[in-house]
């Protein structure tokens, strides 16, 4: 059968209670799901005999800047068995009325593959989605004391002056 | 300044005393040393900021710190078109910017629905090639000038020359040219830069066997990077790796055979494979795919066929000067694409080449606007350095440089 | 020098001196490379058999800044590093000079973002821009040959009294 109706297949046979979305778009395939589920479901595409999706190529996120679900976490993962790209996507909501600016969350997948580790660093440095169980969630990018998010389309792209500071002549 | 006084940060030491290591004593540097191989160091590939904590010589722990070279590319994509961020994809990889050019160009055509005409896609097969072949000369007379042998760096900057010569034909710049457009290609081949083509090629093999007789048989090289830095096949998938350093360690993962772009399922090379997944195969890796680069870029040549180099679709592609200056339509077209761009369908799309360091990709977000509303630059040499603090524990400082070496990073890539 | 201080104003043992004090310091320039990105390749490029730097005097480039009297600012400079340039600046001993190598260096270059410093002027003192994106090796030794002219009119007493920089030197573990 074709691997492209294959994936969604097992997974919907492994987990029924999960609602998945299924869509197709120039020849890729994209499935989106809950973000409580996100751990499991990695561990069962990298483990299964058939699908192996052994590869984690890329991380990040993207700001849509509205009120709902403002962040969606994407994931690029690659099966060498059967030469296959999937995308993974899960939402991620921004307001928590219990916590300050950074406080959308999301469980961490550095459990399932190693390689994730850095591209969650890049992800919480840019936008400040926070990494359930991550082993080290550190800023990238910016200097640590840094107190911004720089890929928030709030903050502007010539930075906000003063917030970085510079030695003197 | 009291920057200086936070200058090894807190959290930067909490996460090096946190390795895993079997000394339990009170005071947990007593027989240690916290050295800092910063930013600014002869052997590090650029701005790379090592962190390290030594038991005499030997490395017990290490944790790498990226971003002093972080321009803030993928916010800068946000806020200009397409076609404007052409020059901008040369300095990611500033080695080969050939090669970033074409990535970002066919991830974009893909997302607009446009492919270029045979000619340009033959002649961007050619640079790509040529640009691969320019950054193992760098990478690998980086690696032996790190080691001690300085005259191979020199020799292969020679031969570096005689291709930034080429391209200095092609299209004007010898270094960061933006040479592909969204639809093709900017300029055609003059005649001239065909012969210095054909006499690169004919004379670069013997050229490359007289830089490489200098060191493959050497002992001094060879024991230095023998069985350093071994990393087995499950880790390296595991952990992210690409192009010649995943081939080094066993994966025969090549995109250009996986998942062909351009016209790479109509030319026969090989890809080189070696099980060792030390310093020495990545190497020996990098020596055989320049080899192979020569027999892509003599077959391109034989097959290019004539034709048109750039696409004529005029509410996506730039229309020639010519026409602009003379008809009507094609010059409202040419102020409305430089003005708003080109507007995509709305959409996203991920699509990756096999760069030089690995696989190089853009995942682009449209909104069928004239520029992106996320691009996420998937560089090669940022995965690639995340196994560093894997690869260097157990071995002595002088490793560490050899171990970078050939893994062959470049900051403007990694730090984006 | 004590004979100078005897010997007061442009007399003709001090210009004398003063010449051949220039003629040497300006023969053998040795360069510290500060290659931070793109245009580091270009000077790299400029010390390679084809457009050879060493017949000018810059035999050797140095990476360590006790040993070099120009710094050559190669690449883009962002606030993370602007405090680790200014840091290698002080480490060089006098007299030196600063050319800033490219268009990142002199205004911020093709980048207005966050993170980049417009101009490497707002922290150190330059004595020379060389334009370029990146500029041709041919440019680079051009502009070696002007610093090389502008120390060829520099007289012994202007370093005479010089303020040591206050370095932060971090005592504790």
């Amino acid at each position: 059968m074709d691997i492209r109706e294959l994936v969604p297949k097992k997974l919907k046979k492994q987990f029924n209670e999960i609602d998945f979305e299924v869509s197709e778009y120039l020849d890729e395939l994209t499935i989106k799901l809950p973000k409580e589920h996100i751990v499991k479901v990695c561990e069962f595409l990298k483990k299964d005999s058939d699908l192996e999706f052994l590869l984690c190529q890329d991380l990040t996120a993207i700001d849509w800047a509205k009120r709902k679900n403002r962040f969606t976490v994407v994931y690029h993962i690659y099966s060498f068995k059967n030469n296959f790209r999937l995308r993974l996507k899960a939402d991620v909501d921004e307001s928590d009325p219990a916590a300050d600016k950074a406080d959308c969350s999301i469980d961490s997948v550095t459990s399932v593959w190693k390689g994730a580790n850095w591209q969650e660093r890049e992800t919480y440095d840019m936008y400040g989605i926070k990494f359930n169980n991550h082993p080290d969630l550190r800023r990238m990018y910016m200097p640590e004391d840094f107190e911004y998010y720089p890929l928030r389309k709030d903050f502007p792209l010539m930075g906000i002056p003063g917030s970085i500071p510079l030695p003197k002549k | 300044m009291d920057r200086d006084l936070k200058e090894v940060h807190p959290k930067i030491i909490q996460a090096l005393l946190d390795a895993d290591t079997d000394i339990t004593v009170e005071d947990a540097l007593e027989n240690e040393m916290i050295l800092n191989m910063g930013p600014q160091h002869p052997a590090t590939h650029g701005v790379l900021r090592l962190v390290l904590r030594l038991d005499g010589e030997t490395v017990v722990a290490c944790v790498p710190e990226l971003g002093y070279l972080h321009r803030g590319y993928e916010k800068l994509a946000e806020n200009m078109t397409y076609y404007e961020f052409i020059p901008h994809t040369d300095r990611l990889d500033y080695i080969s910017p050939m090669a970033n050019n074409v990535a970002w160009v066919l991830a974009v055509e893909k997302l607009a629905g446009i492919e270029a005409p045979p000619r340009a896609q033959y002649i961007r097969m050619m640079v790509a090639e040529l640009a691969r072949i320019t950054s193992h000369l760098v990478a690998i007379g980086a690696l032996a000038m790190d080691v001690g042998a300085m005259t191979v760096f020199l020799w292969n900057l020679r031969e570096r020359e005689k291709v930034m010569d080429i391209w200095d034909m092609l299209c004007g710049a010898r270094f960061t040219n933006s040479y592909t457009r969204i639809g093709g290609v900017a300029n055609d081949i003059p005649p001239d830069a065909l012969a210095k083509i054909k006499w690169f090629i004919d004379q670069f093999e013997d050229n490359l066997t007289e830089c490489e007789k200098l060191i493959n048989t050497n002992r001094i090289f060879v024991e230095r990077i023998d069985g350093v830095g071994v990393i087995s096949k499950e880790e390296a998938i595991d952990l992210g790796f690409s192009g010649p350093n995943l081939r080094a360690s066993g994966v025969e993962f090549d995109i250009r055979r996986a998942q062909p772009y351009l016209n790479y399922d109509d030319i026969d090379f090989k890809i080189p494979v070696y099980t060792e997944g030390d310093s020495l195969a990545r190497y020996f890796v990098r020596l055989d795919e320049m080899r192979e680069s020569i027999k892509i870029v003599r077959q391109v040549l034989d097959k290019m066929p004539e034709g048109e180099i750039i696409l004529n679709k005029p509410k996506k592609v730039l229309p020639h000067k010519t026409e602009v200056y003379t008809k009507m339509e094609e010059l409202i077209h040419d102020f409305m694409i430089v003005n708003f761009g080109i507007n995509p369908p709305a959409g996203e799309i991920y699509h990756s080449i096999e760069g030089s360091k690995g696989e190089l990709g853009f995942y682009l977000v449209s909104k069928g606007e004239g520029h992106p509303w996320k691009c996420k630059i998937r560089s090669p040499s940022f995965n690639n350095l995340q196994s560093l603090s894997k690869l260097v524990v157990g071995h002595m400082i002088s490793d560490v440089v050899a171990i970078i070496g050939s893994i062959d990073p470049i900051m403007g890539e990694a730090d984006k | 020098m004590g004979l100078e201080s005897l010997l007061k104003g442009d007399g003709f043992i001090t210009t004398t001196v003063d010449a051949i004090a220039a003629w040497a310091r300006k023969s053998s320039v040795w360069p510290m490379p500060m290659g931070i990105s793109c245009c580091a390749i270009e000077m790299m490029a400029s010390g390679d058999p084809k457009y050879d730097i060493a017949r000018f005097g810059s035999e050797v480039m140095r990476f360590t800044p006790r040993q070099c009297d120009l710094m050559i600012v190669a690449g883009t400079v962002t606030y993370k590093m602007a405090p680790v340039v200014r840091k290698i600046y002080d480490q060089m001993p006098d007299p030196k000079w600063v050319i800033a190598m490219g268009a990142c260096t002199a205004t911020g270059g093709i980048y207005r973002t966050y993170s980049v410093v417009q101009g490497i002027d707002q922290f150190l003192p330059v004595d020379l821009y060389v334009a370029g994106c990146p500029p041709r090796p041919e440019n680079l030794l051009n502009a070696l040959i002007q610093i090389q002219d502008k120390i060829g009119r520099t007289k012994v007493s202007d370093f005479k009294n010089s303020i040591l920089p206050d370095l932060n030197v971090i005592q504790n573990n």
